[in-house]
């Protein structure tokens, strides 16, 4: 598993039926805080919680961002129980995390949000802690969730002090102009030693020492401390109730019941029941049928005020109806849409397929269910001679996809054939009848089988990242070394202490695709992290490889690849391909070739012998058995010319090495 | 005959060493099963019987002779039938060997596997090649022309070179009929198990095929016949038995694990059946005791699987298959119709592997050692 790690697809609310999930949920609401304010509603049927009680003045909303692991889900744990949200007990453990695949990665898919109420010096707060996705996978999530808050907790390892997320995250906030409260966790640690990570912090951070606050969330030590500090330092939301409804939709999910439930931000106006809103988006109009705030689980209210984030359920039949970044209005009172975040944007594409074609409709109903409640896959029909009827599908990065995969497995037991992940690469088109024939001189491409071949192409793109890593200095060398081997141009090298050093580099995405965090870590005796963000497309040498069997192209296997890794991908293909087809009556030739060029072969033999030594009266049965079962293989078997290629084949050859 | 005394490394057969073998109890099985089996076989005429195994010269020549009586019993068993034994030279002194001719056995099938020590040890046979040396002559004295030695070859370690060393040495012992084996590697044999694991080295795919020429070759200069895969002849001694497997002629198995291919129109069926019998010896005994015989499955055979049959067993012999013999299978579609047509026969013939002419269906000299490449294909066009 490349890029595992906490956090990832922060946001939205698991709803869908997940049986690791039904044991792991709150306890029932509670009715008396042990802490903090007094509640001040009774249950959840009865009473609806007034939520003019608490006017913009008395709103924080607030994101906690931080590298994987540095203790981000133990102080949500701890807000939430200091303020009463849940009851305190030693199972708090990760309780936002209620998926299969987050508990057994220690990560994040799933996020929740909760309105926490608080009160200090007299005044009653409300709290809302929105939390973002912290993974580079979702740095565009990053942006979503912190344009819905006014300031961020940036938690901080006392041990492993600033690590490459801690960076990026700390930047997608301080450009959000947010306010940074500086918080270092895990004090309590034997090896901690939070003066070298203040310093960290003010050199790389430009923060003084002094506004960090030393805590450990597992033992509860100063969190107090910066629920304080969250009233003091960040600012109230800038809107007003008297102005006309402006919501803002930053997340949505799809309940079997309800229909889309979508996260909503109050920039300005209030929302209730029975109010007739319009999507800014769709201009579709729609009735209110609930309102409320999560505390992590769905709480109605009688309304929502401006400054206030919420939930609202208004009979939007599909996940797409509620686009995140759109703005919702009342009817016939329009406001000018709030500036939308960027849409998510895949970085990684492969082809998924059912492992057997009858399949197919099981595993297009789960994809459906699925991307309901994960609109960041995009999901685009796609089939392969080879594999059949399947669909290309677009990430936000490999962790995403992997755990993508894994909740089809887990969640609806489908076990898929994923092709080797690739790129969005671009051409500019030069040729007239293509920039006609596609309705526009750029062209994204986004499987192989569609690269225009160079005559008609002015340039090709590809698409870069920024990518940052803290390692020990120890290992500088090594790794510098593996950035240039993966095509990468340093862009600057800070000693963020004595030890550590902040390396950034400008990469190829598809450079780090496959295994170049696995390497990382590796030669790091896993102590470097990597974090990276989009960083536009630059010009390439690019060429489309293609391989052959006995001078026939395999369509398949066709990849984009730079010019200078072309041998060597080419070499490799061939080599595992050699592995993957069986013998045959005449021998094969495996090549890898660049329009006529052939860059690489490989061999393959013919059989000389292949007939069984024994066959008398007791062998027959089990013999007819096995010719019946390869002449049924036959069938199913990809002719490539005269080869015949296995199916799953391919799929050997694609799969990302775990062997290497 | 179900037993051994010993397990050999490569062999997965259904057998059974036991520390006592109540002869009389199991003899008296086999002879009420094969009366039973004939019975509902309705079969008039026998035309050969094999006794194998298991190690049935471990047997004495009276159970033998017991089952040849019930055999004669029941049916014809004509003087010229042929009789053969397997035999093992740890069990086959010439004392042992007479008693069995006495008993109507008329030719001998030793497992000679291989003339040097360590290979036999390797194997995990109980005998020496100097055994296999004694035996081999006191058979030939006994069964003169009738006496058949088994090999077998790719063994790990075994190199192009000493494989034609043993085959010179074979030649000098044996007589008109010769079965060579490539060692197969069966799924739960010791011998699997070490090479699976890495501990022994197998011959590379190449020089499999370069023994398997060197010895067809040398065979045939020695004037034999490769008249099967594995199997050799020279003056007529082909295995009357075995090659009634190949034309998917009828059989019955005795014993038990037994397989058998007959139609029991005994039972009133009219169909060819795959029969198979119980393969523990003493549920075996006890469901002849009670019943008359120990058949455990029975499995109708449709037209298009006898014809499945008839072409993978057809297709390992070098005369193949005759139009004469398809068409007792397949009355209304000939070979022709089937294989004479565009399709993968006919690819397959163009790249010379097969040939379909006046004789009938059969592999080209080079097609044969890859018959299992082609029956797949073969396969698919006859289902179509």
């Amino acid at each position: 598993m490349a890029l595992a790690g906490r956090t990832a697809m922060w946001w939205a609310r698991l709803r869908s039926p997940c049986p690791a999930a039904s044991s792991l949920f709150l306890p029932p609401w509670m009715f008396a805080g042990p802490v903090a304010c007094e509640r001040l509603y009774s249950s959840r049927d009865k009473e609806k919680i007034d939520m003019s009680m608490y006017p913009v003045e008395s709103i924080r909303n607030f994101s906690i961002i931080a590298h994987v692991d540095h203790g981000k889900s133990t102080l949500a744990d701890r807000l939430l129980e200091i303020t009463g949200t849940i009851a305190k007990t030693d199972q708090n453990k990760q309780v936002l995390d209620k998926l299969q695949v987050e508990r057994e990665r220690g990560i994040t898919v799933k996020a929740q949000s909760a309105s926490l109420f608080y009160s200090h010096e007299g005044v009653n707060y409300l709290l809302n802690l929105i939390d973002t996705p912290g993974h580079v996978d979702f740095s565009y999530e990053v942006s979503r969730s912190l344009s819905a808050c006014q300031g961020v907790i940036l938690v901080v390892d006392a041990n492993e002090g600033i690590q490459a997320q801690t960076v990026a995250n700390f930047y997608l906030a301080f450009e959000a102009q947010l306010a940074i409260i500086p918080v270092i966790n895990k004090i309590d640690l034997k090896n901690a030693d939070p003066e070298r990570v203040e310093k960290q912090i003010e050199k790389l951070f430009d923060i003084p020492i002094h506004e960090c606050i030393r805590i450990s969330a597992k033992q509860g030590t100063n969190v107090e401390k910066v629920l304080q500090k969250v009233i003091e330092k960040i600012p109230p939301p800038q809107c007003n109730t008297a102005d006309p409804l402006k919501a803002l939709v930053f997340d949505s999910t799809f309940d079997h019941f309800r229909g889309v439930i979508a996260n909503i931000a109050l920039f300005g106006g209030e929302i209730q029941k029975g109010h007739k809103i319009v999507s800014a988006h769709t201009n579709k109009k729609y009735e209110v049928n609930e309102v409320g705030i999560l505390t992590p689980n769905e709480q109605a209210t009688h309304k929502l005020y401006a400054g206030q984030v919420g939930y609202l359920i208004a009979g939007m039949k599909e996940v797409t109806e509620a686009q995140i970044r759109d703005t919702l209005f009342l009817y016939k009172q329009p406001v000018e849409p709030l500036p939308g975040f960027k849409s998510a944007k895949p970085m990684v594409f492969a082809g998924m397929y059912p492992v057997a074609q009858t399949e197919y409709n099981n595993l297009k109903s789960a994809l459906e269910r699925l991307t309901l409640n994960d609109s960041s896959v995009t999901v685009h029909r796609d089939s392969s001679i080879a594999l059949g009827a399947g669909w290309r599908l677009g990430f936000l990065g490999l962790l995403h996809m992997e755990v993508f995969n894994q909740r089809l497995e887990q969640e609806y037991n489908m076990s898929v054939i994923l092709t080797a992940p690739t790129v969005p690469y671009k051409a500019v088109l030069s040729s007239e009848k293509l920039i006609k024939a596609y309705g526009k001189a750029e062209m994204t491409i986004i499987n192989p089988a569609q690269f225009p071949d160079k005559f008609s192409v002015s340039e090709y793109l590809e698409p870069t990242v920024l990518g940052t890593i803290v390692t020990p200095h120890e290992y500088i060398g090594k790794i510098i070394a593996l950035c240039q081997d993966h095509r990468a141009v340093q862009k600057e090298m800070l000693y963020i202490d004595e030890h550590r050093v902040m390396l950034k580099y400008l990469f190829p995405l598809n450079e780090i695709v496959v295994d170049f965090y696995d390497a990382l870590k590796s030669l790091s005796s896993g102590y470097a992290s990597f974090d990276y963000e989009d960083a536009g497309y630059q010009a390439a040498d690019l060429v489309k490889m293609d391989i052959l069997l006995n001078g026939n192209p395999v369509e398949e296997l066709a990849t984009i690849v730079h010019n200078d890794k072309a041998y060597a991908t080419g070499k490799f293909l061939c080599e595992r391909l050699k592995d993957a087809i069986p013998r045959q009556l005449f021998e094969i030739a495996i090549q890898a070739a660049i329009g006529k060029k052939i860059i690489a072969r490989e061999t393959l033999k013919a059989y000389r012998k292949n007939v069984v030594a024994k066959c008398y009266g007791g062998d027959i049965t089990r013999r007819m058995k096995l010719l019946k079962r390869q002449a049924e293989g036959k069938k199913l078997m990809r002719k490539i010319g005269n080869v015949e290629v296995p199916r799953d084949a391919f799929i050997r050859v694609l799969k990302r090495q775990t062997d290497k | 005959w179900p037993y051994c005394r010993k397990r050999c490394s490569y062999c997965n057969f259904n057998k059974y060493v036991v520390p006592a073998v109540d002869e009389v109890a199991v003899g008296t099985c086999l002879v009420q099963e094969t009366r039973t089996l004939l019975r509902l076989s309705q079969v008039q005429s026998i035309t050969s019987v094999f006794f194998g195994g298991g190690t049935p010269s471990l047997a004495s020549p009276r159970t033998i002779a017991a089952v040849l009586e019930a055999i004669a019993g029941a049916a014809q068993l004509p003087i010229g039938a042929e009789v053969t034994l397997e035999a093992n030279p740890s069990s086959a002194d010439t004392l042992r060997l007479a008693g069995f001719r006495a008993a109507g056995v008329n030719r001998l099938s030793i497992g000679v596997q291989s003339l040097d020590d360590a290979e036999l040890l390797l194997l995990g046979r109980e005998h020496t090649a100097a055994e296999a040396r004694r035996a081999v002559e006191a058979a030939r004295g006994l069964f003169p022309g009738q006496t058949s030695l088994d090999f077998i070859f790719g063994l790990p370690g075994q190199s192009r070179g000493t494989w034609a060393r043993a085959l010179e040495e074979a030649l000098g012992l044996c007589d008109d009929h010769i079965s060579l084996y490539q060692l197969t590697l069966e799924r739960g044999t010791a011998l699997a198990a070490q090479v699976w694991s890495g501990a022994l080295p197998t011959p590379p795919q190449d020089f499999l095929a370069d023994m398997y020429q060197t010895a067809c070759t040398m065979l045939v200069a020695a004037g034999f016949r490769r008249y099967e895969v594995s199997n050799f002849a020279r003056k007529g001694a082909f295995s009357t038995h075995n090659l009634s497997y190949w034309r998917a002629e009828q059989y019955i198995g005795v014993g038990p694990g037994a397989h058998g291919r007959f139609v029991p129109w005994g039972e009133g069926s009219h169909s060819r059946e795959a029969r198979i019998q119980t393969l523990e010896p003493d549920d075996w005994m006890r469901e002849v005791q009670s019943q008359g015989h120990g058949t455990r499955k029975r499995v109708a055979l449709s037209p298009l699987e006898q014809l499945e049959e008839v072409l993978a067993l057809g297709l390992r012999t070098d005369e193949g298959i005759t139009h004469e013999r398809w068409g007792h299978f397949s009355p209304h579609l000939s070979l022709e119709a089937i294989f004479g047509v565009p399709g993968e026969a006919k690819t397959l013939e163009q790249q010379g592997w097969l040939v379909l002419d006046n004789g009938g269906l059969r592999c080209t000299w080079e097609g044969l050692a890859l018959l299992d490449s082609l029956l797949p294909d073969l396969l698919c066009q006859l289902q179509r």
